[in-house]
C-alpha cells in the first residue's frame, strides 16, 4: 500500500494510527503486569505487612478524595535524596498495591503526604485541617471545618469494600477467604478486612483512636485523621537492611 | 505568483483548490531525516546501557553501566543502572561528604559540640532544616509555639525539663501529657476558688477569701501533679504554675482579671491531654542529637 493511499484516505489513517499508538502502549504497559519485581513483597516474620485499608481508614481515603486533597498533595517518594531527608524513605510499589486509583501525582502545591503517617499528634491534624493557618501561618490551604461538624456516613462501607474486592483487593466475604487473609496478614489484620463486620470494626476503632478528640461522635475527622495517621507505616524499614529494596529494580 | 510556482519542477499532489490553490509535494529535509536516523541510533545505543526490554517476566539490564554503592552499615554492592541504586551512591557521596563533620558529632558530647564553633556551626545549620521539615508544623519555624497547644521553646520554662538529657528524651520517644478535668470533682465555686488562687500564684490580684479558700482545693487535688510549691514536676510534665509563663490558657490576652480567671476556670474544667510523638523511628541517632542541641540553645536550656 503506498503511502499516499494511507495519507488520503481517513479511514485507513484512523485504523492504522490506532494500531501504532495500541502497540506502543501495550509495550509499556503489558510487561509491568508480568515482570517478577515490579511490586516488591514486603514481609516481616513470614506476614505481608503491607495490608488493605481497615473499613475506617477506607473511609477516610474516600473523603480525601471527595475534598480534592490529591489536586495538590502527592503521595510518593521519590529516590532522591533531598526528597527523602524531607519526606523518609523513598516509596515502595507495594505501599500503593491496594490503592484504587492510586495518589501517587507528579504536582505538589503542598507537601507530599506518602509518610505523614505517625509524623503528628492527631490533634495537631484536627487543628490544621480546620484552620490550617492556625499551626503553619505560611500555608495556603484551604479549612475544611465541616470534617469535624459532618457525622461519618458508614452506612456503605461494606459495599464500598466489596467494590474494591472485585478489582482485587482482599476484603472477605467467606471463611475460606478469610483463613487466606489470616494467613497472608496475621490474624490481628484479617480480622479487620472482613466485609461482615465493617461497620462494628469502624466504630470500634473511632472509639479506640479517638482521632478527631470527640469520643461520643463518628465524625468525617475521625475517619481523615485515621488514613492520615496509616499513610506510609505499613513497611517498618528497619526490619530490612539499606538498600534491600535496590535489588528489585 | 501562482504562474511562477507551477513553472517549477516541484511537484504537487496534484489538486487544486479554489481555481489556482496547490499543495507541494516536497521529499522530507535531509536534516530532518538525518535527525530521525540519529534518533533510531540512540534509542538502540539506550537499548545496550540501560534497563529496557522486557522477557517473560524479567528484563535486559543493560551492560557497561554499573553502579557501585556502600550502603549506611557498610555493605558495598555492585548493579545494573536502576534510579534506586543511583539514590543509595547519591546517598554515600552526601554522607562521605558530610562524614568529617557528623562522625564528629555523634561522638562528642553536647558539651564538646557547644565550646566547638565548627561543631555547633555545622549542628545548627543541619537542625535549622530538620526543625523545618518535622518539628516547625507544631512549634512554628521560629521555636515559639502556639499557645494552647504546642509549647514554646525558646523561652526558658520546660515543661518536661531543659537539660540536654531530658529535651533528647522527648524527643525521642515522645511526651503524653494529661491533665484532668475537675468538672465532675468540684463544684463551680471550688473551681473559681482554685483558678484564683492560681493566678495569685503568678502576681494577679485576686479576692483574698477565694484565694485562701482555693489554696485548701489546690492543696487536695492539684498539688500531686504540681507540687505543693505549685513549681510543676517535670517529671510528669506538670506546668509550674508559679512564673507568668502560661502555655495552655492564654491568661495575659485575656483583658480583664474576670476574663482570665473565667479562662483558667475552664482548663480546670475541661482538662487537656497533649502529645508530643516519638522521633526515635524517623530520625536517627545523630539527627536527634542535633536536633536537642538546637532546641537546648534556642531557649536557654537548662
Amino acid at each position: 500500500m503506498k503511502h499516499e493511499t494511507i495519507e488520503t484516505n481517513a479511514g485507513w489513517l484512523i485504523v492504522l494510527t490506532l494500531i501504532v499508538i495500541s502497540i506502543g502502549g501495550l509495550v509499556e504497559i503489558v510487561p509491568l503486569y508480568l515482570i517478577d519485581d515490579t511490586v516488591e513483597e514486603v514481609k516481616v516474620a513470614g506476614k505481608e505487612t503491607v495490608r488493605p485499608y481497615t473499613p475506617l481508614e477506607l473511609r477516610g481515603r474516600d473523603l480525601y478524595l471527595r475534598e480534592g486533597c490529591y489536586t495538590c498533595h502527592s503521595q510518593m517518594v521519590r529516590p532522591f535524596r533531598d526528597e527523602a531527608l524531607r519526606y523518609g524513605h523513598y516509596s515502595l510499589a507495594a505501599e500503593s498495591k491496594f490503592d484504587h486509583p492510586f495518589q501517587w501525582g507528579s504536582k505538589r502545591t503542598g507537601p507530599d503526604l506518602a509518610r505523614v503517617g505517625d509524623k503528628y499528634s492527631n490533634e495537631w491534624h484536627v487543628q490544621h485541617l480546620i484552620a490550617p493557618r492556625s499551626v503553619v501561618p505560611e500555608s495556603i490551604m484551604p479549612n475544611y471545618p465541616w470534617l469535624l461538624e459532618n457525622k461519618l456516613d458508614y452506612k456503605d462501607v461494606g459495599d464500598r469494600m466489596r467494590a474494591l474486592k472485585i478489582v482485587g483487593v482482599p476484603y472477605t466475604e467467606t471463611e475460606a477467604e478469610y483463613q487466606a487473609n489470616v494467613e497472608r496478614f496475621g490474624e490481628e489484620v484479617a480480622k479487620k478486612l472482613d466485609i461482615n463486620s465493617a461497620a462494628d470494626n469502624l466504630v470500634a476503632q473511632a472509639n479506640q483512636g479517638n482521632y478527631d478528640g470527640n469520643p461520643r461522635v463518628v465524625s468525617e475527622m475521625d475517619a481523615m485523621v485515621a488514613y492520615l495517621q496509616v499513610l506510609g507505616t505499613m513497611v517498618d524499614f528497619n526490619q530490612f537492611e539499606d538498600g534491600h529494596f535496590v535489588k528489585f529494580r | 505568483m501562482s504562474k511562477d510556482k507551477t513553472q517549477k519542477t516541484v511537484q504537487t499532489t496534484g489538486h487544486a483548490w479554489d481555481g489556482d490553490l496547490q499543495e507541494f509535494n516536497n521529499p522530507l529535509p535531509t536534516w530532518w531525516l538525518w535527525a530521525f536516523y540519529a534518533t533510531v541510533v540512540f534509542a538502540i545505543i539506550y537499548w545496550i546501557l540501560y534497563p529496557t526490554l522486557p522477557i517473560g517476566d524479567t528484563y535486559t539490564k543493560g551492560a557497561f553501566n554499573d553502579i557501585t554503592y556502600t550502603t549506611e552499615d557498610g555493605k558495598t554492592e555492585t548493579t545494573h543502572w536502576n534510579t534506586r541504586a543511583l539514590f543509595e551512591k547519591e546517598m554515600q557521596e552526601a554522607r562521605e561528604m558530610q562524614a568529617k563533620y557528623v562522625e564528629r558529632l555523634s561522638d562528642a558530647s553536647y558539651q564538646e559540640i557547644q565550646s566547638d564553633p565548627e561543631q555547633s556551626g555545622f549542628a545548627f545549620s543541619m537542625a535549622k532544616v530538620l526543625f523545618a521539615d518535622n518539628c516547625a508544623a507544631c512549634h512554628q519555624t521560629g521555636g515559639n509555639g502556639v499557645i494552647g497547644m504546642y509549647p514554646n521553646l525558646i523561652d526558658d520554662a520546660w515543661l518536661w525539663g531543659g537539660s540536654f538529657e531530658q529535651i533528647e528524651q522527648s524527643i525521642r520517644e515522645g511526651r503524653q501529657g494529661n491533665m484532668p478535668g475537675f468538672k465532675g470533682q468540684l463544684s463551680s465555686q471550688q473551681i473559681g476558688d482554685v483558678s484564683a488562687y492560681v493566678l495569685s500564684l503568678s502576681g494577679h490580684e485576686m479576692p483574698e477569701d477565694e484565694i485562701s479558700r482555693g489554696e485548701e482545693v489546690f492543696a487536695a487535688n492539684c498539688a500531686v501533679c504540681h507540687g505543693n510549691d505549685a513549681q510543676g514536676k517535670t517529671a510528669m510534665g506538670s506546668a509550674n504554675l508559679t512564673d507568668s509563663i502560661w502555655t495552655i490558657v492564654d491568661v495575659p490576652a485575656a483583658d480583664s482579671m474576670e476574663e482570665k480567671k473565667s479562662a483558667v476556670m475552664e482548663l480546670v474544667r475541661e482538662g487537656k491531654s497533649r502529645e508530643m510523638p516519638a522521633w526515635k523511628e524517623r530520625l536517627s541517632d545523630t539527627e536527634i542529637k542535633i536536633l536537642t542541641y538546637y532546641v537546648h540553645e534556642m531557649g536557654g536550656g537548662k
